[in-house]
């Protein structure tokens, strides 16, 4: 009973927050609301069983993802009554992607429904949660049984990283930098120097 | 501990009013009772943690600090807290309301939430969960929120400017603290805190003592005590809040109990850290040697000795070290303490599989 | 060498474990701050806090309102009317410091011929408002009688150097 009563809690904040990441005026509004959902999915998970997800979802993505967009928008100056001008001009492309999302979406759900034997397929990857931890189990799944596919999204993440890095980096001449081994390693008898000064004569 | 308090509760209420309460009743209560049995005095000691902050840092300068109020000043945050509570709290005008109020409460709620996890000694934790490291260290850098918010919400530059540097602080230290907690994982095999610490009892058998502070882990838990201290704003990591450019940052608009919800909470989040530490690296409840008369002193009093302990080093570093400058701040977090900890996890990961010694 | 020697110095954190020592070691020492209220700091006879008038042994004003102090005031914080009084000697009817202008320079007490103006040991004299800094003359001598053997003490002291 409380179990439901937890999922109908949870599952109404997040899609609440969810609509009001795109409702509020203030950006930065909309982004505390996504943190919401966030968190709020994280509950989700916990009530699945799935603990270490929810961890995983508050950690990297409430705890650091998150916070980079909020760094961002709290840093942009967005003018909103300018953004909202051309709302019903992007609303058909709008419309479209979401709808083909909600067909998606109720492609996979229908699948389920229309061919049972697709959810065996789909559970045979994941032991039942009552035989092992599901931390075990994802680690089995991802360091074990599909290594290669992990390395390779860890090597297209690696290549996106170096290739924003490479086009936003530039060397401009002339440029004072530290170095702060050099800084750290300067001792004082060469940071100054006693002079003797002869009076009437200075320096 | 809650089943411990649910027995409890359930054999008080036999005994004095002759009826058996209902097992979920009697659940909650349990669960109640234990939340405050580990709450109250928890903030009895942020608020003495204070004090002994202000007593130790003085002692360094060779100051009295503290002494009035009460015998040796003990007294003194309570005072602190009564005056506090008796200001008026004040919103500036262009200030975002909601948020600006929400801030201090989420960092005050979160710093207590922590304590949920801590086990104080076998199947002592209010829950024991299998993910407790994470937990901690998800309530840890969720902690940036209170100040982003209290620093965006206060709609004041100096505010801003704490916030902005604090999210960057903590994001950045937090990517170290995770190796870390990884190369603990990989010696123990289990994200359980009771687990982590039963590890290292097997190590005290062997004849080390403590527990991984001693072992090749040790840079591991330097860089894991530093990162430590930056996550929770501490000196010489104290650039959120430098009150010499930014006189207090992002607490700079708060008065009254907010204020004290944010130092209240600031001083949890130091113990939840010191509390972590020693769980992570130095044992927990367990004695330092495994010697039988070492056992007699209950194992939540080891706990709070360790913790008391990091606590005065938390202190001793804010006295001996002075702020850093915010490019090397940033300088030590990534190009230092992240290659360092990544390098560890390697080199543990490596010398784990070399000589078979995975933990199963 | 000087290369290895710098990096074996920051990796192990030489620097700090030094700082920590050291204020471990100050954390033990006793503490220089005194106990305020209930100690108090050494004062020297030189010290130049609270103004007094003073009177001779027998009860007669030092003042003979000759104005010197008056005169050479930098802060005009001194204001004296005189008249001759019934047995022909020149005293002063009003003698005022205004405490709030005065800067304790101390030249009063170095023009009185008489050595009456003097500025007293005592520095605890802070009020509530600032009404009660405008001193008259019948204050300063209450603080003339109030400290005259700590003030005569000091003078005596600072004697053999004048």
């Amino acid at each position: 009973m409380i179990e439901s009563l937890c999922f109908y809690l949870f599952a109404a904040i997040t899609v609440l927050s969810g609509f009001m990441v795109i409702a509020s005026r203030n950006p930065v509004h909309s982004v505390l609301f996504l943190i919401l959902a966030f968190f709020n999915s994280a509950g989700l998970f916990v009530l699945l069983g799935a603990e270490f997800l929810a961890m995983i979802l508050v950690i990297v993505y409430v705890g650091a993802v998150a916070v980079l967009f909020l760094f961002v928008v709290m840093m942009l100056d967005i003018d909103f009554v300018e953004l909202r001008q051309g709302f019903l001009q992007y609303l058909p492309m709008g419309a479209l992607i979401g709808l083909i999302l909600v067909v998606e979406l109720m492609m996979v759900f229908g699948g389920w429904v229309l061919a049972p034997e697709m959810t065996a397929v789909v559970a045979s990857a994941t032991p039942d949660i009552a035989e092992t931890e599901n931390t075990r189990a994802l680690g089995q799944l991802i360091y074990t049984d599909y290594v290669f596919l992990f390395q390779c999204a860890g090597m297209v993440l690696l290549t996106a990283m170096i290739g924003a890095i490479v086009l936003t980096h530039r060397q401009r001449p002339g440029v004072k930098r530290q170095n702060i081994s050099k800084q750290v390693r300067r001792r004082r008898d060469e940071a100054y120097e006693l002079v003797d000064i002869k009076p009437g004569q200075g320096v | 501990m809650v089943d411990l308090f649910t027995g409890l509760v359930v054999a008080l209420s036999t005994w004095l009013f002759g009826v058996e309460p209902s097992a979920w009743l009697a659940h909650l209560i349990g669960i109640i009772v234990a939340i405050l049995v580990v709450t109250l005095p928890l903030l009895i000691a942020v608020a003495m943690s204070v004090y002994a902050d202000r007593k130790i840092w003085a002692a360094m300068q060779m100051r009295r600090g503290p002494n009035v109020v009460g015998p040796f000043g003990l007294l003194q945050s309570f005072a602190d807290g009564l005056k506090l509570f008796l200001k008026e709290t004040i919103v500036p005008a262009g200030a975002n309301k909601g948020i600006f109020l929400l801030a201090p409460m989420i960092t005050f709620t979160l710093a207590l939430i922590g304590w949920a996890v801590i086990p104080w000694d076998e199947n002592m934790a209010i829950a024991n969960i299998n993910v407790g490291v994470l937990y901690l260290f998800a309530i840890s850098s969720l902690g940036v929120y209170g100040i982003i918010m209290s620093g965006w919400a206060s709609n004041s530059r100096y505010a801003f400017l704490g916030a902005l540097r604090s999210s960057a602080q903590m994001v950045s230290y937090e990517v170290s603290i995770g190796f870390i907690i990884v190369t603990v994982l990989l010696c123990v095999g289990s994200l359980n805190l009771t687990d982590i610490v039963n590890k290292q009892k097997e190590l005290l058998e062997l004849g080390v003592p403590f527990g991984f502070v001693f072992t090749p882990l040790f840079p591991m838990f330097v860089v894991f005590f530093i990162s430590a201290l930056a996550e929770t704003n501490r000196p010489p990591f104290d650039l959120p809040e430098a009150e010499a450019e930014l006189v207090a940052g992002y607490q700079v608009e708060y008065s009254s109990m907010a204020f004290a919800l944010f130092f209240l909470g600031e001083y949890a989040n130091i113990l939840l850290m010191c509390a972590m530490t020693s769980l992570l690296f130095f044992g927990g409840w367990l004695p330092p040697i495994d010697w039988a008369p070492l056992y007699w002193i209950p194992g939540p009093l080891w706990l709070i000795l360790k913790i008391c302990f990091f606590f005065f080093v938390f202190a001793w570093v804010k006295a001996a070290v002075p702020r850093y400058r915010y490019d090397q701040l940033m300088r030590l977090g990534w190009k230092v303490f992240l290659p360092l900890s990544l390098a560890w996890v390697f080199l543990t990961a490596g010398t784990l599989v070399l000589f078979d010694w995975l933990p199963a | 060498m000087t290369f290895l020697h710098h990096t074996i110095r920051s990796f192990f954190l030489i620097e700090f474990v030094k700082a920590m020592w050291l204020t471990l070691k100050y954390f033990f020492r006793p503490k220089a701050t005194i106990n305020y209220p209930y100690e108090k700091g050494p004062l020297s006879p030189r010290f130049r806090g609270e103004h007094a008038l003073r009177r001779y042994p027998n009860g007669e004003e030092r003042c003979i309102a000759c104005k010197l102090c008056e005169a050479i005031c930098p802060a005009l914080a001194i204001t004296i009317e005189a008249e001759p009084r019934d047995d022909g000697s020149r005293r002063t009817t009003r003698y005022d410091i205004d405490m709030t202008k005065c800067i304790y320079c101390g030249y009063c007490q170095e023009a009185c011929p008489v050595d009456a103006i003097v500025e007293g040991p005592n520095f605890e004299f802070a009020t509530e408002n600032r009404e009660e800094l405008i001193y008259n003359k019948d204050k300063l001598l209450a603080n003339g009688e109030r400290w005259e053997r700590e003030i005569a003490a000091n003078i005596a002291a600072d004697a053999p150097y004048r």
